[in-house]
């Protein structure tokens, strides 16, 4: 396995006409935490997305856990697990069929579904649910539960608390900790404080501006003012399986 | 890929049966064709008898642009979508699931429909053989002919136009030897059914083929 597990340099990506990452450098290694910040549309759920082989490598070039992003997105994408904004649940399946299905199309283990659904506190008649019925947290709580029984190497969470109430969230950011510390890579985007990254990087217009890494000076944030800077410069640019979860 | 193909095909049947959609949208959509057509034609039964078998695959084939949106907008969330992509399910294998989801609610809405035909229309069976032989080509070409469309309209936003104006010129084939063969099968004509059921069998694999080679370029499209 590679030390360094993300690796993207200078990566263009566009979608449709526009251009979501304007040329976007990151090394990511092997069990690092990484908290992704930035502004509305700065780009952080594209470069989740560019990680998780969704996105196109217009420019530059990248590689996840080894992968070259343009021509082996296939291979990448098993090593990825993605909690999106949207849940990946089918409302007329009850939250067991949904995790078995899932689990089972990703080629998982199973034997670790009963485990995940205890850990989000999906216990009792909530298994036997439909997913259409359950709310907004719950169904996090879930899509939060495909995950950790997928256990991929890479995880990529965009938002991950939102719908969450305070002990779900105390709770998601205990697995966050103890997946990073199986040895699992994580990339969380998020507008909470850093509650448990080791590192934090910051996205603007669709490049990295900040990084804890590399820099001691953290920049202030560009404001929805100057969006318009963030847009510019993207346009400029154009040319284990022993994840070993303990329930508390 | 057969793997990810039961996969996909028990999941879509699973949530068929409990959103019901076939029974309670479909089978009504192609029993009012049949009845809206019984009154356009007239009290005379011997137009009805001799439309029969187009009336049927008329309505075996707008039933299938139900069933192929509705099998379509299951994985239309972005979440979903992402998820599916991101498991590294075999594109051959997805398709091929579809295809058999979409196949079993269309032959459960065709026993419905011959039924009513049946019953409505007074039709007299000659030959089951051809008329099932005809039903299960017939309706596994529509089946892939209508999953690779509907796949590559399902990312568009004016899919809902979109699908009819593609699949329907596409479907025509079926829709000529789907009736030539039910003429025969059905009335007793002395059309003979077996060029049309070889052409039946030729569309099916055509667009099996087609699907299991494309359907994995089609989804990173």
């Amino acid at each position: 396995m590679p030390n360094s597990l993300i690796l993207l340099n200078k990566v263009v990506s566009i979608v449709g006409q526009f251009p979501v990452l304007a040329g976007v450098s990151l090394q990511v290694d092997a069990g690092e935490v990484v908290l992704i910040e930035g502004p509305n549309g700065a780009g952080k759920s594209s470069l989740l997305r560019l990680c998780a082989g969704l996105l196109p490598v217009s420019r530059g070039d990248g590689q996840i856990f080894g992968f070259d992003l343009q021509t082996e997105r296939a291979q990448v994408r098993r090593h990825v697990g993605l909690l999106g904004h949207s849940v990946a649940l089918y409302d007329e399946l009850t939250v067991r069929e949904n995790l078995v299905f899932q689990i089972k199309a990703a080629r998982g283990d199973t034997t670790r579904i009963p485990l995940a659904l205890e850990l989000l506190g999906l216990t009792g008649r909530l298994i036997d649910t439909r997913a259409g019925s359950l709310s907004a947290g719950q169904r996090r709580r879930a899509a939060i539960a495909i995950l950790v029984a997928r256990n991929p190497d890479i995880w990529l969470l965009d938002e991950p608390h939102a719908s969450l109430d305070a002990r779900a969230r105390n709770i998601l950011d205990d697995i966050i900790l103890q997946a990073a510390a199986s040895g699992n890579t994580i990339l969380v985007a998020s507008h909470e404080p850093d509650a448990f990254a080791g590192r934090t990087i910051s996205v603007s217009g669709g490049v990295v501006v900040y990084d804890t890494a590399m820099d001691a000076t953290p920049r202030a944030f560009k404001g929805p003012d100057t969006a318009d800077s963030g847009e510019a410069s993207m346009v400029r640019a154009l040319s284990a399986d022993g994840g070993g979860y303990h329930v508390a | 890929m057969w793997r990810d193909a039961l996969l996909i095909a028990g999941k879509d049947i699973r949530i068929e049966m409990r959103s019901k959609v076939v029974i309670n949208q479909m089978a009504p959509f192609a029993l009012l064709v049949l009845i809206l057509f019984a009154f356009a034609l007239g009290p005379d039964r011997t137009p009805l008898i001799n439309a029969t078998p187009g009336l049927f695959w008329v309505a075996v084939l707008f039933s299938t642009m139900f069933a192929i949106q509705r099998s379509f907008s299951l994985e239309a969330s972005e979440g979903l979508h992402d998820s599916i992509i991101l498991a590294g399910i075999d594109p051959a294998g997805f398709f091929i699931g579809k295809l058999l989801a979409i196949a079993s609610e269309l032959g459960v809405l065709e026993i419905l429909t011959a039924v009513g035909i049946i019953i409505l229309y007074g039709a007299h069976i000659v030959s089951v053989l051809v008329l099932l032989s005809s039903c299960v080509l017939g309706t596994i070409g529509l089946a892939a002919a209508g999953t690779m469309y509907g796949a590559l309209v399902s990312g568009m936003r004016l899919r809902e136009t979109l699908l009819p104006l593609l699949f329907l010129p596409v479907a025509s084939p079926v829709l000529i030897a789907g009736t030539r063969s039910w003429q025969s099968g059905l009335v007793g004509s002395h059309v003979s059914a077996a060029p049309w059921l070889w052409i039946l069998v030729a569309f099916a694999v055509l667009y099996i083929c087609v699907g299991i080679v494309l359907y994995g370029p089609m989804e990173d499209m």
